[in-house]
């Protein structure tokens, strides 16, 4: 199993050496979705069964267009990389949970670290994880009900939950309520169960250096308990691990070390730790985190299975839906093209998802995320060779930082740029200049609570600069002292002023690779001109323009959601 | 560096310019005194009401007619009581904090008030903020007039202040910070770099929306409608 390296990120070309046969074999699913006459094998090469080659006969395919549904005709000998179906869900989670806890990796059993009168942290993962939240009981609940009554029988009195938001936005007592249960949120929230706070002058404390000069600050009460508990909820390979103590309960010192735009112009990708320097960096810091404290992670993946029925038909290859299915995707997309935005986001973003928990590992950190993303990587990843000129993926309506809001212009850029064009390993899915369409409205809005600093920084400091560079130094730091915007984020439900900057260097890596990014459907101009992207008014027209003097040029399509990674050869 | 800008009265506090007043007029040197200077206060009432539903500044100018004929020895003397059980148990939680986050950024914080200067000046103490810019009584032979020396702080003349003292101090308004939950205050929230809206009333909550200034509550709970307006896209 690939494991981070300390040693740094490879560049994309080295990358590409290392994807090993036996790795591909191993991830082989049994029966894919799509019909054989699909399966081809274009260009000479041999597709795994979940990328599918169009044809004559195929069927249109669905994307989504942030919280719309559309249908295209994707020309012949395109490909289609599909996710891989659902793994199969632990029956018994509670009892993974106890079995993780008393056989735990490379740490002694939860128990033996347990002694009456001790003051114990549990710190768990916040809204961003799962998309969308996942249907009651969350992953947390779970593993926090196994965790509290562990810590009650052995006399462990003094316990505070926190929920490790590091600059992300205050989850409301509702979402609280969602993530814990009933029981624990009754008994906890919000004096023993709350939300970190970055901001706080006297709740964070700085456990030291790295040798690279990064500042390891984080959360004062987990840092100076007997024992920190983290319980993760992984929902993509990036997550967890070192992440999970020196990201999510860390400050804006801490997170300018790999937050910016040096470091993720390194990363190839964000999705594949041992090739991204914003992991490795992270892996300093949390080596240090460890030293420093004793902390028991408690990490637990979760399938793909994003949709349940009626929309269940969102796992499948087009050519595999059934008339009823087919039916249903029309009448989706009429009603959601007739239905105001409120309302369209309502039937997505309050629909909890039927994740089903796929693993639970505990122990000592790197042991256990080794662990994740085994599992993590067989969920999701999904050979395909060679890449493309073109690469074409729907934008969906959310993203980990506009749970219950909406998905702003900025937030479609780091979802193109960043999440979309980062889920690979290997290489990138697209060549070096090629060109991306995604599908997307672009709407000018935000969300005034939740993204109130976007707004400047959208209009004001991208219309000055799109330099990630530049505005990193010019901009950021004033932005991140800005002290309504502070107060927003320490009291209210405001992204840190940072977030934003954070955001744009996101798609950092995207936006140096690609060539040009393409965007289908923009109700407007000046936004995709603000992002650096051109518009089409229809996916013909993108085609047309991104085929440019390239005669018959590879296009591959991603399908999502629910996520998949393409696992690249070249 | 930049400067910030507070409006006191409803942003920093839960009291208004009449509260201190009428600590002042029922704390004269006698019963009978206090009874005429609030029935006299009482009587302009209305006067008040329509001032200030037409110009502050006029509003300002009757209200601190009631202080005629007190003594300015009287005025300091009660100040630090005035301050005590009137101003400072309004303070809003989370005032001093965001006060102070502002020093620590390198801010001059500025109150600019329509309160007078010497009550003022003790919550700037007790803020730590660097500077007032706030109403003076007129006082002969050491005695207030009951008129308001000018320029009266209030209103459009807020911004004007703003400008000046900034320009006067070395401050470039583009980067400086300005804090009201006012409608009233729009022309100095407008004239600085970073507008924010505190605690807004209904019209500048609209405001705020319409221009995306940041909207926060220090520990005052938002109107209905203002919540509303807050969760408008």
């Amino acid at each position: 199993m690939t494991t981070p390296s300390s040693s740094g990120p490879k560049p994309p070309q080295h990358a590409v050496a290392v994807t090993l046969p036996v790795r591909v074999k191993s991830l082989e699913t049994p029966a894919p979705p799509s019909s054989p006459a699909l399966v081809s094998r274009a260009r000479g090469r041999a597709d795994h069964p979940l990328v599918v080659t169009i044809d004559k006969r195929s069927a249109a395919r669905s994307v989504f267009s942030g919280d719309t549904v559309l249908e295209v005709e994707l020309p012949v000998g395109s490909r289609v990389i599909y996710p891989r179906p659902p793994m199969e869900a632990l029956k018994d989670v509670a009892a993974a949970v106890r079995y993780a806890c008393n056989h735990p990796l490379k740490s002694d059993p939860l128990h033996a670290k347990l002694r009456p009168g001790m003051k114990v942290v549990i710190a768990i993962d916040d809204v961003s994880v799962p998309l969308p939240s996942m249907r009651r009981p969350d992953a947390r609940e779970q593993v926090l009900t196994v965790v509290l009554e562990l810590l009650a029988d052995h006399g462990v009195e003094d316990v505070e939950i926190i929920i490790a938001t590091s600059i992300h936005r205050r989850m409301t007592a509702a979402e609280v309520r969602h993530a814990v249960g009933d029981r624990i949120f009754g008994a906890y929230w919000p004096d023993r169960l709350y939300n970190h706070d970055a901001e706080d002058p006297k709740g964070m404390k700085t456990l030291g250096t790295t040798e690279h000069g990064e500042v390891v600050e984080i959360n004062r009460r987990a840092a100076e308990a007997d024992l920190l508990i983290y319980a993760n909820v992984n929902m993509v390979p990036m997550s967890g691990g070192h992440k999970s103590v020196a990201v999510g309960l860390c400050g804006y010192e801490s997170l300018r070390a790999h937050h910016n735009p040096r470091v993720m112009r390194d990363c190839w990708s964000y999705m594949d730790p041992a090739s991204s320097a914003l992991a490795t960096s992270i892996e300093r810091m949390g080596r240090l985190a460890e030293k420093a404290l004793d902390v028991f992670h408690i990490e637990t993946t979760i399938n793909n299975r994003m949709f349940d029925a009626p929309l269940s038909f969102f796992h499948k290859s087009e050519d595999d839906w059934t008339g009823g299915e087919r039916a249903a995707f029309k009448g989706l997309a009429f009603t959601l093209s007739k239905l105001p935005s409120a309302a369209r986001q309502a039937i997505f973003q309050r629909v909890p998802s039927p994740y089903g928990v796929t693993g639970v590992n505990a122990g000592e950190c790197e042991a256990v995320h080794e662990k994740t993303l085994e599992k993590s990587f067989a969920q999701y990843l999904v050979p395909v060779v060679g890449q493309c000129d073109v690469l074409v993926t729907g934008i969906p309506y959310i993203s980990p930082y506009n749970v219950n809001s909406f998905l702003n212009p900025l937030l479609v850029q780091v979802m193109a740029q960043g999440y979309l064009f980062n889920f690979y390993r290997g290489a990138p899915l697209v060549k070096k200049g090629g060109t991306m369409i995604v599908f997307h409205p672009c709407t000018d809005q935000f969300d005034k609570e939740h993204h109130a600093p976007y707004i400047e920084f959208v209009h004001d400091v991208l219309a000055q600069t799109r330099d990630a560079a530049e505005m990193h130094h010019k901009f950021e730091e004033k932005f991140a002292r800005n002290p309504a915007y502070v107060e927003l984020y320490r009291k209210g439900h405001a992204y840190h002023p940072a977030h934003p900057f954070y955001m744009w260097y996101w798609g950092e890596a995207g936006r140096q690779h690609l060539g040009r990014v393409i965007v289908v459907g923009a109700d407007n101009d000046y936004i995709p001109k603000l992002l650096g992207w051109e518009t089409a008014r229809t996916f013909a027209e993108a085609l047309a323009m991104a085929k440019g003097s390239k005669r018959d040029p590879e296009i591959t399509m991603l399908h999502v959601p629910p996520i998949v990674m393409a696992d690249v050869t070249v | 560096m930049p400067a910030s800008f507070f409006d006191v009265d409803g942003t920093l506090v839960h009291t208004n310019l009449l509260h201190p007043t009428v600590f002042y007029l029922t704390n004269q040197p006698n019963p009978l005194r206090s009874l005429g200077a609030l029935a006299r206060a009482a009587l302009g009432g209305p006067r008040m009401v329509l001032a200030e539903l037409v110009d502050r500044r006029r509003f300002n100018e009757l209200l601190f007619a009631n202080y005629e004929g007190i003594s300015s020895d009287r005025l300091l003397t009660l100040a630090d009581e005035a301050f005590d059980s009137v101003m400072k148990r309004a303070v809003y939680p989370g005032a001093r904090d965001l006060v102070q986050r502002c020093l620590g950024e390198g801010h001059d914080v500025v109150l600019v008030s329509g309160a007078l200067d010497f009550l003022m000046e003790r919550l700037a103490r007790h803020l730590g903020a660097t500077a007032v810019i706030a109403n003076r009584l007129d006082f002969k032979d050491g005695y207030a007039t009951g008129k308001v020396l000018r320029p009266i702080v209030a209103g459009p003349e807020k911004a004007r202040l703003v400008r000046e003292w900034a320009r006067d101090h070395g401050h470039d308004l583009g980067d400086c910070f300005g804090y009201s939950d006012s409608y009233s205050d729009v022309p100095m929230l407008s004239v600085v770099g970073h507008p924010c809206a505190v605690n807004p009333d209904y019209r500048l909550a609209k405001l705020a929306l319409t221009y995306s200034w940041p909207v926060i509550h220090l520990g005052k709970r938002p109107a209905v409608e203002s919540r509303m307006l807050e969760r408008l896209p």
